[in-house]
């Protein structure tokens, strides 16, 4: 298990820029927004943690069919869910991986977007811990949606159609703990709550995506 | 009493539901739209205006009932997908596919009457209040939720994949539901026909809501019935195809 996970991270190293992609898109989401709505240093120190965090969502959504469509369309995942271990064991692994090859460079990039964006000084501390917590679960999430539409040959547009509303509550309470750091309340309460889906979603979520792999590899 | 559960089964078998459901079905139609009507006459025309809203309030008899079944339908989804996924019951699939269309009319019916309400008398047609948006996310699931079923071919993978689907996404659903509560303050007033609250909805626009409430659950019974019962013969029009292509 180890091994392919540091064998999904090498390929996405390798594969054609597919690491830095949700990068740049992240970059360039950020970019227009002050095109959208002006350069007026105060609006857009008022959105900046609901922009930074919409960002990072589509970012992560952007690359969420490589985590099993290149293996399915190869082959290799039908090796994997005969290999003797659990497939359960294969998505976390792979989520896992989704999440250091795009979760974590997000998380790092985040600080200096939101310095574009004016953000509020007391914020980047809860900027990156609410992340650096929920971005975990966005990539578990979005591995159940990938799961779904491994089989189908346009999957793209509906599994941001599927995972997008599942996304829901993450966004909402990380988008919630930088607003509040930033105005200087307690964030206790949301970052918990966030914690606790992360936690649920990677502890429950691979059971569900090895149930709908299962499915389409019948 | 011992009940019989395999006779309650049996029930569902696909040639049985058909024939229970061809003569059922006339007199739930039938019911539906007695009780239906009159509940809508009743509460159009021979309820006061109220104090305060005036004619307005009367889109409650729509909203309400149409908003319980949007969330009730899917809780019948949910039951059904998870009786599929024990059972392997064809019919049970069937019926929480047939259901999902209903259930986003409803909940469209349910935004579009809040949102006619709700200029008059909030001065907006849409406000991000909890309520409101949790029906927005739960319009979302639906839409998903059916997309998903159009996109497999194979009948079988669709049941089984919008079945997980289906649990997962009932997860999220309440989730978002309590999330949003914690996201923005609400504008839109309590429960007013819950059984326990002290303060209820007066008896005079009580008594014709519960009566279009029953004719919205018996439309949506005869609905469930007719879709369920297309998409039984669908799915036999795509044996017999599949019988007479294997045998050319």
């Amino acid at each position: 298990m180890i091994r392919l996970f540091w064998r999904d991270i090498t390929l996405a190293f390798r594969s054609g820029g597919g690491f830095g992609l949700g990068l740049g898109f992240f970059l360039i989401l950020v970019t227009l927004v002050p095109f959208g709505v002006g350069p007026n240093a105060e609006m857009l120190s008022a959105i900046a943690p609901g922009i930074l965090w919409v960002g990072a969502l589509l970012a992560c959504l952007l690359s969420l069919d490589r985590i099993f469509a290149l293996d399915f369309e190869d082959g290799s995942l039908d090796l994997l869910a005969t290999a003797p271990i659990p497939l359960e064991g294969v998505v976390a692994m792979k989520a896992f991986a989704h999440w250091i090859t795009t979760g974590l460079p997000l998380v790092i990039a985040a600080p200096a977007l939101g310095l574009l964006l004016h953000l509020d000084s007391a914020a980047y501390r809860w900027l990156i811990v609410t992340l650096l917590i929920g971005t975990p679960a966005l990539s578990f999430i979005g591995a159940f949606g990938a799961a779904l539409t491994v089989g189908l040959k346009r999957g793209g547009l509906l599994l941001s159609l599927l995972v997008l509303p599942l996304y829901i509550p993450t966004l909402i309470f990380g988008a919630e703990v930088v607003r509040r750091g930033a105005g200087g309340f307690l964030v206790g309460t949301p970052l918990a709550m966030q914690a606790g889906i992360t936690l649920g979603a990677v502890a429950l979520l691979p059971f569900a995506a090895a149930a709908a792999i299962r499915v389409a590899l019948r | 009493m011992a009940i019989n559960w395999n006779a309650f089964w049996e029930w569902a078998n696909p040639r049985k539901f058909m024939w229970w459901t061809d003569r059922a079905l006339p007199y739930f139609a039938v019911l539906a739209a007695l009780v239906l009507t009159s509940g809508l006459v009743w509460g159009f025309f021979f309820t006061p205006d109220d104090y305060r809203q005036g004619a307005t309030v009367k889109i409650f008899y729509l909203h309400v009932p149409s908003a319980m079944m949007a969330i009730n339908i899917w809780a019948m989804m949910l039951v059904a997908s998870l009786i599929w996924i024990v059972r392997r019951h064809h019919v049970s699939a069937l019926a929480a596919k047939s259901a999902a269309a209903i259930g986003m009319t409803m909940t469209l019916i349910a935004l579009f009457t809040g949102a006619i309400w709700g200029k008059p008398m909030w001065g907006t047609y849409w406000e991000w209040d909890p309520r409101l948006t949790s029906f927005l996310i739960l319009l979302l699931f639906y839409l998903g939720y059916m997309a998903l079923w159009e996109a497999i071919d194979n009948p079988d993978t669709a049941a089984d994949l919008t079945s997980v689907l289906c649990l997962v996404g009932s997860v999220f659903a309440i989730l978002s539901r309590y999330a949003v509560l914690f996201w923005n303050q609400g504008l839109h007033q309590g429960a007013s026909l819950s059984m326990d609250a002290e303060e209820n909805v007066a008896d005079v626009y009580w008594y014709p809501a519960l009566v279009a409430i029953a004719g919205f659950v018996l439309l949506f019974i005869t609905l469930v019935l007719l879709r369920t019962r297309t998409e039984i013969r669908a799915r036999r029009l795509h044996a017999l195809d599949m019988r007479e292509r294997a045998q050319q």
